[in-house]
Formats: C-alpha cells, structure tokens, sequence
C-alpha cells in the first residue's frame, strides 16, 4: 500500500546532486511531493527532507538507490520513526478593515506572525505539521487567498540519536539491517 | 610545477597505468589530442565511431580487469559513446569516457557541438565530472577512477571544456581520495556469513548461481572450493559463464531463458539457492514469481541496492564475493550430496540441451563447436547479441576464466567487433575469437578499418542467417510466423573484408568449416569467415518468454517426453 515517506538525505554541497537524486525518484514514477534543502551542521554538506508517496519496498529500493549517489552521504527512511516535522508557509489572504482584525485573531489563535500588512491585504507567517498549516488555510479560505507559497516538511529524529550523521557510514546501516532480519 | 589541463589530463592517466586509449578526436578536444604524442606510454587506437571507442573500452576492461580509456569531443562525439558507456553500466564494467566540451563561456548557450553530456549520461553511469578548472582535474582523474574499479564497478564520465584543456595549473596528483558518500562494503557481516553456513550445512539440494560478480573479483578459487567442500552443483547466468570450468563435475552450465534445460530444472527443484556476484535478471530468472519456488535464498554481492531488488532473499550478504566466500568456506562441513548431483546428473542425460542435431546443412552450433575444438578452449570469446550470442554461450565450452566477453545487461547488438578490439588489445596473447551475427555485425563494421590499421589480430566468425536471427525466432514461435522486417540483404563480407585488406572465407558447407577455422588461426592478423549457416535454426533450449523456468522448451527433436513431468519426477521432501 502506497504511504507517505519522508526521507532524510545527508548530500554534498555539489552541483548536481539535485538532479542525481531527482532523476531516481523520476524513473521510478514517483511524485515528488515536498523536498527541502539547505545547509547542515558540517561544512559542505547539506541536508534534505524528502516527501514521498510510496510502498515501504519501493523506497526502500530507491533509498538504496539514492545511497549510491556518490555525492550523498547518507538516506535515511525515518517514516516509523518518532520525529518532530514542521512546515512553513506564507500566506497572503485578501484583508480590508472590516476583515483584518478578524484575521488578526485567528492567527493569534494559531501562533502565526503577520509579516506584511498593505491596503488590501495581509500576509501571514505559519510554521507546523501540515495539519495545521492545512487547518488555518481552511479559515483564511473564506477571506480570499491571493497566494501560498509553503516550505514542504523538514523533519528530525526526536532525542539524542541521528540517523543522518556522518559518523554513521552506510556500511554500518547495512550491516545492522542485515542483523536485524 | 605548472602544466596546460592536456598536460595534467595525460599525467594523470599515466599515473593511473593507462597505456591505451580508443578515442576519436574532434575540436572540443584538440588541445588534448595534441598533447598525446609527448605521452607514447598512452597508445591511441583511433576507432570509425565513438561508440566502438566505448565497447572496445568495455572489453578491454573486461578481458583485462583494468580500466578502460575511451575519449570522444563534444557534442555528437559524446552523444555516439552513450550507449556503450550504458552498456559498461549495466555490466559493471569499469571504464572512463571522456569528453571535451565546449570552452566554459559558451556551456549553456547552445554552442556548436555543445551538448550537456552530463546530465545525458547521469542515469548510466555510475558518476561523472564537468571539470570547471585546470587545477581540480587530477583530483578528478583520481576519483573517477577509484571510482570505476571499486565496490560495483562502472563506467565513469569526465566532461572537460576545450579552455580548461589549454588553462594552466599546478599539477599535484593527489594520494588520496575524499568520498564520504562512498564506503563500499567489503567484508559481509559476519552473523549473516554463519547463518548462510547453517542454511548451506543443513541443505539436501543446495545450488550456486555464479554471476559476473565472481570474475570480477577473482574469486575462481573461493568458488571452487565452496563447490567442492560442500558438493553444491555451480550454475551460471550468462556473465557468470566462465568463472567455473564447465569440465567441472560439478558445472551444470547456464541457466535462464536459453539456459541448459537440467540447470533450469535444478533451480526449480533447489531447496537453497546460493547466489554470488549476480543481479537475478529476469532473462536468468524468467517468471520470478515462480523462481526457485521450494528454496532459501542467500544472495551475496557487494551492491546493497541489489539485495531483495528482484526476488525475496532469506540470508543477504553485502560483500565483495571473494572476502565473503572466503569466510563463508571457513564455515562449511565437508558434505555428501550424491543424490542430489545424481538427480541433476540424470536430468543432464535426459535433457543433453548442448546436444547437436545431425544434419547436412551448415548449423551454427556446430560452427561454434568447431571454434572450441580449433581453440582448444584457449580462445576468448567476444559475442554479438541475439542468437549468436547465445550459441556461442551454450556450445563453446568455458574451462579458462573470463574467456567469455558478451553484453548482458543491455543485448547492445554491435558491441562484439568492437570489444573484442580491446580485448585482444588488453590480451595480446590470447586467441579472440569474435562470434557474431550478421545482423550484430552490421550495427558496428566500420570498425574493421580499425583493426586494419592497428593490424588487431581478432579472429570473426560471421554467424550469417540473412536474418535478425532472434527476433525472426520470436516472430516464428511467438507472432504465427509472420516475418516483419527481420530478413536482412547482407552484402558480400568477404568483398566487405577485402576491401579493408582484411582477409576472408566463406563457408557454405559443413566440411569446409574446420579448415576455414584453421586457415583463420594460422594467419597472422585478423581474419573473417563468413559462415552462410542455416537460415531458420532456432536457440533451444527456450524458456517461453512469462514463464517460468521449469517451463523450459527443448528442441523439437529433443522432445521425447514433456520436460514439465520429469521436473516432477523425482524429488522428495519438496
């Protein structure tokens, strides 16, 4: 049965590894659904999250894939386990003085900043899974949404362990993957 | 000390212990070729098209476990290496192609002969390099090459604009290489490694599958030795064809859709499968569903991304073969198992799928045959693709390692002249003997004009049914005999030879093929034969293609009984 799955991917910071991994996904015929991308706690590497739809067995065979990239230093699949995903996007809702401060509120109520304010409309700043993110859209919805503009998911391993550290080679994962069985 | 990036390009292959390289040159890479002569370590064989440069690489690499050098300029230069380099890729043959481009201000503009070679070859190779300056190019060449030849082996690309050629720098060739994306396993796991014993321990019908993997990295021994310690009959898929002698008791030839009927017949009835160094391709594992249906699987091979990718596997090994099998040996009991290799040996009897038919006509088994007993079995062979390719597999006996050179994964028709160039290249004292079809033969010919001109003594035995031999076999068995677009008007290949300066025969008779074969060893330099061989011979065994295995044809004159009801024969405890 096809589920979302996130993937957390250690990269070189090279040109090209974007496209290295992308066409994996692409062959395969899977949709890309989120992919987010920037710098990581070492120098020249870059982390990225990945969403996708999938069988657990076809992302596990294109996480091996993605493994032998040269340029990646590290794929994890952490679908199973307990992470902390945000989310963040901007919101530009159409807002007049009758409105605003209607708006005001359900974005207090939220957490959501107000980043912009112009004459007709206001743009909102939210971070959160993408139940919350969907659930405030859902109320701004009737005021008129002029543009979205959304992050796609970063996700962590909650507590101390990471699977996307340096330190843990691929060799190692194989190997315990293998004990595992 | 500083030097033009021509200069450090050919420093650097010296380095790495090039001494050929197939290439044609053109204008994105003439400050390259110009710097070759003060190199004359690094041979230039100049081939007729880009793509032979590739395969002829690819043999090279194959023949000699070296890596194979192919250089090309830009634009359709690179473009004709693509499908050999593809086929490098799928029959993990490390080899390095590289390619001028144009001078870095024009990338991107649509330049002549500017193509973005790159993200082209991106899915068929295992990496490759646009080299944005002089100074990373012998980082590069180091890493392209470590690349190539370890963990999986593959072909790599290195794109080098034409102003980087002339650009000058330093030139320090590095000791090392820093990959942290890239830390291929080597020793399997050693738990997984005893769990593979107990299976192999406990089995009553164990059978290895040798794959590719095992000549690769020499691991003969280490086979033998499983084979022998435990008494486990060897099978092979096609690129697994000669890492054990096919003399061997043992030895019960190649498996899958043109795979000896007892092999076929062995996996299916196996209650484990060892399979070492090999991918389970569907052309090896017909129906996979019904694959193997009554065995454990242990699956060792050193690309992790292989493991479970086709079939469920009970005991996975990431490893290279020979450090794997060499622990794995360590484990084993010294065991019986007569009935067993009875049993296969009784099917072997009932099923003699190499066995060749009588008749007056001219058949290409019993050319191929005629080739092994001219040879000895000394040669190496070079196949085309499609029913040559297939007969050559099954008739000619593999007792030498590596002696069969063939393209597997891709069935790229074309890659047999070509490749068994850098064979004979990498080889020069082995006998090559290049096994085609007309067809096959036709896709690459330009490139006896290379052989002429580097006099490469290889030895072409045209297998010439006037068909594209293969598919006229499918349209007969498979589309009610309705042949579109397979005959083939060849023109006179002897004529073709000579014109080359190469010379030729034509055998249209069975009695004159051993002196044409002998005739074609006794010469010096290269020789053709065309053999005019019966037009609609088919390959048999066959294994229906969606069938499974057991399913598999014999020929017709073969088919006393149906071989479905002997596979049920005789096999307890299934």
């Amino acid at each position: 049965m096809a589920t979302k799955h996130t993937l957390v991917a250690l990269v070189e910071n090279k040109p090209g590894v974007l496209n290295r991994m992308a066409s994996l996904f692409r062959r395969r015929g899977f949709n890309i659904e989120s992919i987010a991308v920037g710098h990581s706690e070492l120098p020249h590497l870059s982390r990225m999250t990945i969403v996708v739809d999938g069988t657990t067995a076809m992302v596990e065979q294109v996480r091996k894939q993605l493994d032998k990239v040269i340029d990646v230093v590290k794929v994890s699949d952490i679908t199973g386990d307990n992470i902390v995903a945000r989310e963040l996007a901007l919101i530009k809702v159409k807002a007049n003085s009758a409105t605003r401060s209607e708006i005001i509120q359900i974005v207090d109520i939220f957490r959501a900043n107000i980043v912009d304010v112009a004459s007709g409309s206001v743009t909102i700043e939210v971070t959160g899974d993408e139940d919350k993110i969907n659930s405030l859209l859902s109320l701004l919805r009737g005021f008129g949404i002029r543009e979205i503009v959304r992050t796609g998911r970063v996700a962590m391993v909650r507590g101390g362990s990471s699977p996307s550290r340096m330190e843990k080679k691929s060799s190692n994962t194989h190997a315990k993957r293998q004990k595992d069985k | 000390m500083k030097m033009t990036g021509a200069q450090i390009l050919c420093e650097s292959l010296v380095r790495e212990g090039v001494e050929v390289i197939f290439g044609i040159l053109g204008g994105a890479v003439l400050p390259l070729y110009d710097a070759l002569p003060n190199y004359p370590q690094l041979r230039h064989i100049l081939v007729r098209h880009e793509q032979g440069a590739a395969h002829a690489a690819d043999g090279y690499a194959r023949a000699t476990g070296r890596v194979g050098v192919c250089m090309a300029t830009s634009g359709p230069g690179a473009t004709n290496l693509v499908t050999g380099i593809a086929n490098a890729y799928l029959d993990s043959s490390p080899i390095i192609a590289i390619t001028g481009q144009v001078a870095r201000p024009f990338i991107g503009k649509d330049a002549f002969q500017e193509i973005d070679i790159t993200g082209i070859t991106l899915p068929v190779t295992k990496h490759n390099y646009l080299v944005h300056s002089a100074d990373s190019l012998a980082g590069i060449v180091k890493e392209a090459f470590y690349l190539a030849r370890t963990g999986r082996p593959g072909p790599v690309l290195i794109d080098v604009p034409r102003d980087v050629q002339i650009e000058q720098a330093e030139f320090h060739y590095p000791t090392k290489v820093d990959l942290p994306g890239y830390k291929p396993t080597l020793q399997g796991h050693p738990e997984q490694i005893k769990k593979a014993a107990n299976l192999i321990n406990e089995a009553h019908r164990s059978l290895i599958i040798a794959g590719r993997g095992i000549i690769i990295s020499g691991a003969y021994d280490e086979l033998k030795q499983l084979a022998e310690t435990a008494q486990i009959p060897v099978v092979s898929t096609l690129l697994g064809i000669s890492s054990f002698p096919e003399s061997h008791a043992l030895s019960y030839g190649m498996i899958g859709m043109h795979g000896m009927a007892y092999a076929n017949l062995a996996v299916d009835a196996a209650d484990l499968i060892i399979a070492v160094g090999m991918r389970f391709d569907d052309r090896a594992t017909a129906k996979v569903s019904a694959f193997a249906p009554h065995a454990h699987i242990i699956h060792i091979d050193i690309d992790p991304a292989e493991i479970g990718k086709n079939v469920r596997v009970d005991v996975p090994i990431v490893g290279d073969v020979k450090a794997v099998l060499n622990a794995l040996n360590k484990l084993l009991v010294s065991t019986e198992r007569v009935d067993w290799v009875q049993q296969l040996d009784d099917w072997r009897k009932e099923h003699p799928s190499t066995e060749i038919r009588d008749s007056d006509g001219l058949l290409p088994q019993y050319v191929v045959r005629q080739i092994y007993e001219a040879t000895k079995g000394e040669a190496i062979i070079v196949t085309g693709v499609g029913q040559n390719q297939m007969w050559a597999a099954q008739h000619y006996w593999y007792n030498k390692p590596n002696s069969l050179i063939s393209s597997g994964g891709l069935g790229t028709m074309g890659f047999g002249l070509p490749a068994s160039i850098g064979v004979k290249v990498g080889c020069p004292d082995s006998i090559v003997w290049c096994i085609d079809g007309d067809g096959s033969f036709q896709m690459t010919i330009q490139e006896l004009a290379t052989i002429a001109q580097e006099q490469v003594a290889v030895k072409v035995a045209i297998i010439n049914n006037g068909y594209l031999g293969m598919v006229r076999q499918w349209q007969e068995l498979f589309y009610g005999k309705r042949y579109v677009a397979t005959a083939l008007s060849c023109p006179d290949f002897v004529k073709i030879a000579e014109g080359y300066r190469i010379p030729g025969l034509r055998v249209k008779h069975k009695r004159e093929v051993t002196s044409a074969i002998e005739r074609a060893m006794e010469h010096q330099g290269p020789f053709i034969i065309d053999f005019k061989v019966e037009p609609e011979e088919n390959v048999y065994p066959m294994v229906p293609p969606g069938a499974a295995l057991a399913e598999v044809v014999e020929a017709p004159e073969k088919r006393k009984k149906a071989i479905s009801d002997s596979a049920k024969l005789p096999v307890s405890n299934i």
